[in-house]
């Protein structure tokens, strides 16, 4: 098992015709994710890696049984797509677009919500069930089937962790980025919840960083409905204040957000949190 | 990106939001001649800088006489707010006060949602009031696929107001300012405080706005207003590059990929303790181009005695990454010592491609950044 994709995840890549968007349609296909269709509105009927390409996002779930999108469009129209995905019945929608207007992605989240669809992002770099499917832009060599789940706030970060993990001979079952904005889709609560209730995960790596208070909900979310060990490492204990720090999300602002917070709510209801990420599988042994 | 009062006034006014009349003004001699134009017996004279304090500060101040608002502008004209020296005043009428409000709608990362906020202890520190008193703020979720109809307007006046005239004033503004909030991408509109004079009507004091970066493409108006300072302006510059870039005073420059991985490597130069003099996330990939770039931003800030390049090859290849970096350093003349640490796909040839050239290279984070911090320690 694993949680949201595994391998009969049947992928619809919104936006394939873009540069990114095709090359990535190309990896996760190589990966053995089945990337079932592609859409770009006016060029329906043509071909991008071997992928079939539609105009709509309605066709890709009426003629190939899409279930799952992955969006590569540009911040402008993003949301249109996280709308018409939902619209159209998909049930699992990834957002990898970065820059979408925030007012913006409170609609569409709404919208998805309404729909009972699931978003993963914006501005995150997608999700990945090792050795069985691959709806992002990880890099999957990096990846390993195994026992630990991974949620993240940031991309390289997670790559950064997950090595050091599948070097130390601990695999994944799922590892999830959730994207870097203030607003974003799924978030620690649902996915601690999911991975708590997945056979296959035997313990938890949370990763956040600086901004909004996620983390400390998450702590007093596994105080009362986690059993499984769940470790944790916390970017930004170096952060200046009400500096943005890359992701529009990282921002210490008003004097709340700070890494220190964040690491003394995680580690007050007993998770260890590690000061480098190399020192994760380490604290996950012991 | 942050905007003056008087400009989030003017911004009210346009949407019909109640505010006092007001004239900005540079000099003392301005001020006196704006209190004449106002032709009301008491203004409120107020520093217009892009920080909070400024009350404290004493950045406002009252005045009654031609005489007092020449000597309170001067010595407003002549302070600093948080090391920012104030350069214009907002002269204003002054409003009488029966009482005070707060109301702010701000984007939520919890709810997902604009959230509306009220509360009956306006024109002190709303955050003072969130932190002790919490149940004194009351908040509403507003729904963006319905935005502010009637019923929900009235549901959120009455929790201050029992009055039907100043419920159908609330829920007017409460519409205008969500109707601001949408047209111009703010995070945040605050009106704090919210007024409610002798004669029953309200008026906003204050107002502060924010807006979402992100946004900014679509909201040329709003961007014109932007005015940055010194830092601001090499962080924009930076980001027309397609970096994230944030000074910060230490001697270690960082170059690094995705702004997760490039602030855990501050905070390990701090670990080590050295100091790190910058963030710099030059995204995803890492072609010669983009170091290139990124060195002479670098390279630009005097303090910087090392840098430490910290990259995780994920979809681009270490061997291609590391040739990349070859022939950037052709390109850049420097003294400076550079360390290099490259993790990923096929990390060992990228490390051997290295090998001769005169950057230090690492295999781990934790080694490059002890390499960085010792190399800083040697060049004093």
């Amino acid at each position: 098992m694993s949680i949201l994709i595994n391998k009969n995840t049947r992928v619809v890549v919104q936006g394939i015709t873009g540069r990114d968007g095709g090359f990535h349609a190309g990896k996760m296909k190589e990966y053995g994710t089945q990337v079932v269709a592609g859409t770009s509105p006016g060029k329906g009927g043509t071909f991008v890696n071997g992928v079939p390409v539609f105009n709509t996002v309605h066709e890709t779930v009426r003629l190939m049984q899409a279930d799952t999108s992955i969006i590569f469009v540009p911040a402008a129209f993003a949301c249109d797509a996280i709308m018409e995905a939902a619209d159209a019945g998909i049930k699992l929608i990834i957002c990898i677009t970065e820059g979408i207007p925030t007012l913006d992605v409170i609609k569409a989240y709404n919208y998805v919500k309404l729909k009972g669809a699931s978003l993963i992002g914006p501005n995150c770099p997608g999700l990945i069930s090792p050795e069985k499917s691959l709806c992002g832009i990880m890099p999957a060599s990096i990846f390993k089937a195994g026992g630990v789940g991974v949620i993240s706030r940031s991309g390289t970060l997670t790559y950064e962790v997950v090595y050091h993990l599948t070097a130390a001979g601990m695999g994944q079952s799922t590892a999830v980025g959730i994207g870097g904005d203030p607003v974003v889709g799924l978030h620690y609560l649902e996915l601690l919840s999911m991975f708590e209730e997945d056979e296959d995960t035997e313990a938890i790596v949370l990763i956040g960083e600086i901004g909004g208070n996620a983390e400390e909900r998450a702590a007093s979310y596994i105080q009362h409905h986690v059993t499984k060990p769940v470790v944790s490492f916390i970017a930004g204990l170096s952060a200046p204040p009400d500096k943005q720090m890359g992701h529009a999300g990282a921002i210490i602002s008003s004097g709340s957000g700070s890494a220190k917070e964040k690491i003394a709510a995680l580690e007050a209801v007993g998770i260890r949190v590690a000061p480098e990420p190399s020192m994760i599988p380490g604290l996950l042994k012991s | 990106m942050k905007i003056h009062e008087y400009q989030a006034k003017e911004l009210f006014a346009a949407y019909d939001i109640p505010v006092k009349k007001q004239i900005l003004c540079h000099t003392a001699d301005e001020a006196v001649d704006a209190y004449s134009r106002l032709n009301v017996p008491l203004v409120v004279l107020k520093a217009q800088v892009l920080t909070g304090g400024r009350g404290k500060a004493g950045g406002i101040k009252l005045a009654d006489s031609p005489e007092k608002v020449k000597a309170n502008a001067e010595a407003i004209l002549g302070i600093k707010i948080k090391d920012i020296p104030v350069d214009r005043i907002l002269v204003t009428e002054a409003a009488d006060i029966k009482k005070e409000y707060y109301m702010s709608i701000v984007v939520d990362r919890n709810t997902k949602s604009a959230l509306l906020m009220l509360s009956s202890d306006g024109g002190i520190d709303i955050e003072e009031v969130a932190h002790s008193t919490p149940e004194r703020i009351y908040k509403f979720q507003i729904d963006p696929l319905l935005g502010t109809p009637d019923f929900f307007t009235r549901k959120v006046a009455f929790s201050l107001f029992t009055d039907i005239k100043l419920i159908n004033q609330l829920s007017h503004i409460i519409k205008s300012l969500y109707k601001l909030m949408l047209e111009t991408d703010a995070s945040l509109a605050e009106i704090n405080p919210l007024v409610l004079t002798p004669d029953d009507t309200l008026v906003a004091v204050d107002a502060k706005m924010t807006f979402d970066d992100n946004a900014l493409y679509r909201q040329l108006q709003i961007a014109t207003l932007f005015e940055p300072t010194v830092e601001e302006k090499k962080e924009k510059e930076a980001k027309a590059k397609g970096f994230s870039y944030v000074h910060l005073g230490g001697e270690i420059g960082c170059m690094v990929n995705g702004a997760g991985l490039a602030m855990a490597t501050m905070d390990l130069i701090k670990r080590y303790r050295g100091k790190p003099a910058n963030f710099l996330d030059i995204g995803g990939s890492s072609n010669s181009e983009k170091v290139v770039h990124a060195m002479k931003l670098l390279l630009q800030d005097s303090d910087v005695k090392v840098v430490l390049i910290n990259i995780f090859g994920g979809i681009t290849r270490c061997d291609d990454v590391a040739n990349g970096l070859l022939k950037a350093f052709e390109q850049i003349d420097t003294d400076i010592p550079v360390v290099v640490r490259l993790t990923g796909t096929n990390e060992e040839l990228g490390r051997a491609l290295l090998k001769d050239s005169k950057l230090y290279v690492a295999n781990t984070m934790s080694e490059a950044t002890r390499m960085a911090v010792n190399l800083a320690l040697k060049t004093y």
